[in-house]
């Protein structure tokens, strides 16, 4: 009806009205569905592209928690470990258990014969065992002479034939496990002699050129030291400049100099901090390569903007009549904050530096530059002592071309997710407990 | 160790101190702490800091210059035989020095002199710092000894404090300078190295990256050629693919956030993004190189195509996975930021609520929008991880996205990671490219934060 | 000008009818059975103390609640007689008949130009640059705007005066062609000239449009309304006549709000 009128009008001035329904208005909600699709397909995508990533990790990682061990008959030969039968502990420490291990394989296996089929034989089990065998033997020097049926920890390449990683149809030279090791294994595994058990020394060994010796204790040892430098360093200052910035400094170009500075601190790519660690803490001061203590001291630098940030926006959303209440009781400007701002935006400040925490923890890039990228199998005891942290042991085994890094790997990275959910699920939990609502 | 066991004494006498003023300005009240000036508290700080203050600042000021001086006398006391003759000897003798001297693997075999220099080094360390330890605590306790002694009934314990305290803040907040003049002034001083012995306009332009310089000293700036383009054309390409994937879908998910999705799902969904910002980029690295390459090119050889096992595409692909939350946060934020009576307004002549973000709200939005993607893009710049495991080394100047690339940080990465050469072109350029990186990424930076910030005042 | 209402046939017939509204925002009732006539061509009045549910109203009769996510409406509005709040009826194609002025004045960031043409471009009323050129002129004229903005189109909407802006916004409602137009406070935020223009050009819009409009103050709503409904607590108290409810209220609590005893 409208229309009727509309369309019979001769003023051309007038202003149409738009038709009820009709084929637009359809068009124009298939346009809103599409559109409405378009968001929920990104945000299932990014959800996706997230499940990929860590059923990738989780998928290739999880078997690096189990190590294959071998049940052999191992026979403590006295004229290996104490020709002269003394008996002296300092004789049993140092006789030759790398070739007690060799014989006993040999007579595990006598049907080994050529050169390199024993050279082969003697890769079955991890180079580790003997000092497995000497640890024992020292624990209990009666056990010179004796026989007993062992487990040993197989070598890296046995423990992928275990877990299925390799294939048996493929051709010989093109697999890491030859046809003679596969009929010593099966030979084991029909004897019931093969055995996948818990990988402690994953969790307590340090690195190691032989995957299944190598572990993580050295690195997580490392990021710890590391990100206790960290704490110590960027929590105190960051918390302090916050309160300089938000409770005293005057408004004026000097301190909008330092506000936009730290925003942009904030957003410098994190290898630009490690350039500055190498010309500076290394180069210039001499400070030590490889150290905690420098990879603790640039992490410090670039995660005081994160804590600065943090701590501003608590003490910010500290309501100023609590100020005000305390000035005018007669405290002093430095006792309204320590006494009363500062207990109040504790949480957040917390919160703030967990957060920041996490993001050292993850932090690869700048460590590189100042040398924590070597090859180091010793537990580090001390800030000055040459250590890795555990992102970089992720990259450096990532590079190993060894299939049984490739499962250390993910696991390590497992390893890294959990400590991060953890401090991330405490920084949650922190502003649960003390969100406040003025 | 040994100076954190000292820093630990320190920090001993100084809680010592804390109790002796205290003490002492009760004693000096008679017990009736009403009529002493500040509360026994202060004049206990101020003894704690009067002992702890200078001996900490000595203890910081003489590790930092002792190592100088005890090389200076090493390197001076040198056997005449073996003294070097140039600026890039001699920084190599004394890392070897120090290497032998820390127990570490040197490069070359040390000779005789060398060993001799290296226990001089060592016994001057230990002298050092037993001097040092002397002089620390010596400082620790005169400073507690002096403070105690102003300790009156009248002495304004509090205002010496807060004073202090205030300077210590103020400290504090400069540290954030310090780093940015310490970043500026040590990239520019290296690359002024670097650009003496390599043209700044050869670098800038040149397109040809080969830094494999020769190991031995004299060799040194000989062969490689250092045109930097290949990189920056390698690092936009990236960041392009990355910028491509993030783009869309960060921004999508965040208009879908702010407009559609009920509590219910945000409540899902923002967690989720989250975590994928949460992941450090040595995992995307690891997923980049060991998933996503191979299965990139799996797909490139089952359609015919010729795919580098390192492609660009598969580092920009993954970067793209990490800066997706980076861009939808942001933008979330931004779009929270338009006022509800813009869309009040559109809703109110008849917009359905896609036209109303479409034609309204992402317009309203937009600088915030754009500011979103440059501080993207910059963090894209930046990243090295994913690259430095998912694209290559070959500097290849191309636009191929299935070609392999290199790109600036990871080229900082190989040739400052490895064994070094000090002052070798090949290492000075690594300051060359950080100084361009940290140029580039702080004009992006500054330009962003500004246009989001003007943004935020339009509508606060 | 011509009339356009196209129901406006018949003088006594509401243009829209409100039958036992409540309105409830999660647990809390803001509006209780409320029944309202508005009458076609004539401006109606809402007035009442702040919190009263003016606004609430008001921004039932185009479904504006439907974007409050708490908010639940009841009972039954109509417009022509057919169910606003029917699964037929569909709140977009509403609000293209029943136009909305807020305020505060909420220019889109575009040119003056573009927040015009916003309304006939999404609901594809024109389509030629000329055709919009057309609406854009005759609307900004309208509401008497064109001498003031005719060099500067293309210049931000953001970029004028309170008063201005308002009236842009009430150019952009027109240029929907609504048949109702309902204005919740839109002097509110403007210096008393700029609403001395408005009132007036809401008394020549009457003439083509309908309207309902919300009000703070007892002179406007005096001097441009014909009807004036007064609300108080959520409940409406008494709808008359204008001059009927000023000189002459049946309900004391009517004669106390006018007389301001409260409010
Ligand atoms: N979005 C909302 N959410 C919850 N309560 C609301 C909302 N809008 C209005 N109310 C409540 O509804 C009541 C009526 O409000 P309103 O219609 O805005 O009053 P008026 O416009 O008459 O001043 C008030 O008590 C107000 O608190
Ligand atoms: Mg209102």
């Amino acid at each position: 009806m409208t229309d009727a009128i509309m369309n019979s009008k001769p003023d051309t001035a007038e202003i149409r009205r738009p038709s009820p329904g009709g084929e637009r208005l359809k068009k124009r909600y298939a346009a809103e569905r599409r559109f409405r699709l378009y968001g929920l397909c990104s945000i299932l995508a990014a959800g996706l592209m997230l499940v990929f990533l860590v059923g990738s990790i989780v998928g290739t990682g999880w078997s690096a928690f189990l190590q294959t061990y071998v049940k052999l008959s191992i026979t403590f030969d006295a004229e290996y470990l104490d020709p002269a039968g003394t008996g002296d502990p300092a004789q049993l420490q140092n006789a030759d258990y790398g070739g007690l291990m060799k014989k006993n394989l040999r007579d595990n296996f006598p049907e080994v014969t050529g050169r390199s089929d024993k050279r082969k034989l003697y890769n079955f089990v991890s180079p580790n065992a003997g000092y497995v065998l000497r640890d024992m033997v020292i624990a209990d020097p009666a056990l010179v002479g004796k026989t007993l049926d062992l487990w040993v920890k197989a070598s890296d390449d046995i423990d992928m034939l275990t877990k299925g990683y390799v294939d048996r149809t493929e051709a010989e030279d093109n697999r890491r496990v030859s046809n003679a090791e596969l009929a010593w294994y099966d030979k084991l595994d029909n004897a019931d002699r093969v055995e996948t058990r818990f990988n402690t020394d994953f969790f307590v060994n340090a690195d190691s050129r032989e995957p299944e010796e190598a572990g993580i204790l050295g690195a997580v040892t490392g990021s710890l030291l590391t990100l206790l430098i960290t704490l110590l360093l960027s929590f105190p200052v960051g918390v302090m400049a916050a309160i300089y910035l938000e409770e005293f400094a005057p408004k004026n170009r000097w301190t909008d100099l330092i506000e936009v500075n730290i925003n942009n601190l904030a957003a410098v790519p994190s290898i630009v901090f490690g350039l500055l660690g190498l010309a500076m803490f290394l180069n210039f001061f001499g400070f030590p390569r490889s150290a905690p203590l420098v990879g603790g001291m640039v992490l410090a630098l670039m995660t005081l903007p994160t804590i600065i940030i943090a701590a501003r926006s608590a003490l910010k959303a500290v309501p100023p009549s609590i100020r005000e209440a305390a000035l005018g009781l007669g405290a002093s400007p430095l006792q309204v904050v320590t006494h009363h701002v500062l207990p109040l935006a504790m949480p957040g400040i917390l919160t703030g530096t967990i957060i920041g925490m996490a993001q050292a923890l993850g932090e690869t890039a700048p460590l590189l530059m100042i040398g924590m990228i070597a090859f180091i199998v010793d537990i580090p005891g001390g800030f000055t002592d040459p250590a890795t942290v555990l992102p970089v042991q992720i990259y450096l085994w990532a590079d190993s071309p060894e299939r049984a890094f490739v499962e250390r790997t993910s696991a390590a990275i497992m390893v890294l997710l959990a400590f991060l959910i953890f401090m991330n699920f405490v920084a949650v939990l922190l502003r649960r407990k003390f969100e406040r609502r003025w | 160790m040994n100076s954190f066991f000292l820093l630990l004494v320190v920090i001993g006498l100084s809680v010592a101190g804390y109790a002796a003023g205290r003490a002492r300005s009760v004693l000096a009240a008679s017990g009736d702490v009403r009529i002493l000036h500040s509360l026994p508290s202060y004049y206990g700080m101020f003894v704690a800091l009067g002992c702890g203050l200078p001996a900490i600042l000595l203890l910081a000021l003489w590790l930092i210059i002792q190592p100088q001086i005890v090389e200076h006398m090493v390197m001076a006391g040198l056997d005449p035989s073996i003294m070097p003759q140039n600026a890039d000897e001699y920084s190599l003798m004394l890392t070897d020095i120090r290497n032998l001297a820390s127990g570490n693997a040197v490069s070359r075999e040390a000779s005789p002199a060398i060993m001799a220099a290296m226990e001089r080094y060592q016994s001057l360390q230990s002298v050092g710092f037993w001097t040092m330890g002397a002089a620390v605590v010596c400082i620790a306790l005169l400073g507690l000894v002096w403070a105690r002694s102003q300790v009156s009934r009248s002495f304004r314990a509090r205002n010496v404090v807060e004073n202090i305290i205030r300077v210590l803040l103020i400290v504090c907040s400069m540290i954030a300078i310090l780093t940015t003049v310490g970043i500026v002034l040590s990239l520019i001083f290296e690359s002024l190295r670097f650009f003496a012995r390599v043209p700044f306009f050869e670098f800038l332009f040149g397109i040809h990256w080969s830094p494999q310089t020769a190991i031995r000293a004299e060799q040194v700036g000989a062969s490689g050629s250092f045109g930097a383009v290949p990189l920056f054309a390698g690092t936009m390409l990236i960041t392009l693919i990355a910028m491509l994937v993030a783009g869309p879908i960060g921004l999508l998910s965040a208009i879908y956030m702010a407009e559609y999705a009920n509590p219910k799902f945000r409540a899902i969904a923002k967690p989720m993004l989250e975590i994928l910002a949460g992941i450090p980029t040595v995992v995307y690295g690891f997923f980049a190189a060991l998933t996503v390459a191979p299965l990139i090119r799996g797909w490139g050889e089952s359609i015919g195509l010729d795919v580098a096992s390192e492609s660009a595409l598969a580092a920009g692909v993954v970067m793209g996975i990490m800066i997706i939350p980076f861009v939808s946060s942001l933008s979330d934020d931004v779009i929270n930021s338009v006022p509800q009576s813009l869309r009040d307004g559109s809703y109110g002549l008849g917009a359905t609520k896609s036209e109303t973000i479409r034609h309204v709200i992402i317009p309203a939005a937009l600088p915030g929008i754009v500011g979103a993607f440059l501080l993207a893009v910059s963090r894209a710049i930046g990243e090295t991880m994913i690259v430095v495991m998912a694209a290559g080394l070959a500097a290849n100047l191309t636009a191929n996205p299935l070609e392999a690339v290199t790109t600036v940080t990871v080229q900082i990465v190989t040739l400052l990671v490895g064994d070094q050469e000090f002052d070798s072109a090949k290492t000075l350029a690594a300051f060359a490219l950080g100084l361009v990186l940290f140029f580039v990424t702080l004009g992006l930076n500054v330009i962003a934060l500004r246009v989001v910030r003007k943004y935020r005042e339009k509508y606060d | 000008m011509s009339k356009t209402s196209g129901s406006s046939a018949s003088g006594t017939t509401p243009k829209m009818k409100g039958d036992k509204v409540k309105v409830f925002y999660g647990e809390k009732q803001a509006l209780q059975d409320v029944d309202l006539e508005i009458k076609p061509n004539e401006v109606t009045a809402l007035i009442g103390p702040s919190g009263c549910g003016k606004s609430t109203f008001l921004r039932c009769l185009n479904r504006m609640n439907d974007v409050i996510d708490i908010c639940r409406v009841e009972g039954k509005i109509t417009l022509d007689n057919e169910d606003i709040y029917s699964s037929d009826l569909d709140p977009v194609q509403l609000r293209a008949r029943v136009g909305m002025v807020f305020q505060k004045p909420n220019p889109f960031p575009k040119s003056i130009y573009d927040n015009i043409a916003y309304g006939p471009r999404i609901h594809g009323t024109a389509s030629s640059k000329a055709e919009i050129d057309e609406i854009v002129e005759t609307s900004l004229t309208k509401a008497g705007l064109w001498e003031e903005v005719k060099d500067r189109l293309m210049e931000p909407g953001t970029g004028l005066s309170g008063g201005q802006q308002q009236r842009l916004c009430i150019a952009r409602a027109i240029a929907v062609n609504p048949e109702v137009i309902l204005m919740d406070e839109p002097c509110s935020a403007l210096d008393p000239i700029a609403t001395a223009k408005i009132e007036e050009l809401i008394d020549e819009l009457r003439e083509n449009f309908t309207i309902v409009i919300v009000t703070h103050s007892m002179q406007q709503a005096a001097r441009v309304s014909q009807r004036t409904a007064f609300f108080h607590l959520g409940e409406l108290v008494e709808v008359g006549d204008t001059e009927q409810i000023f000189t002459n209220p049946t309900d004391s609590r009517t004669q106390g709000y006018i007389t301001g005893r409260f409010g």
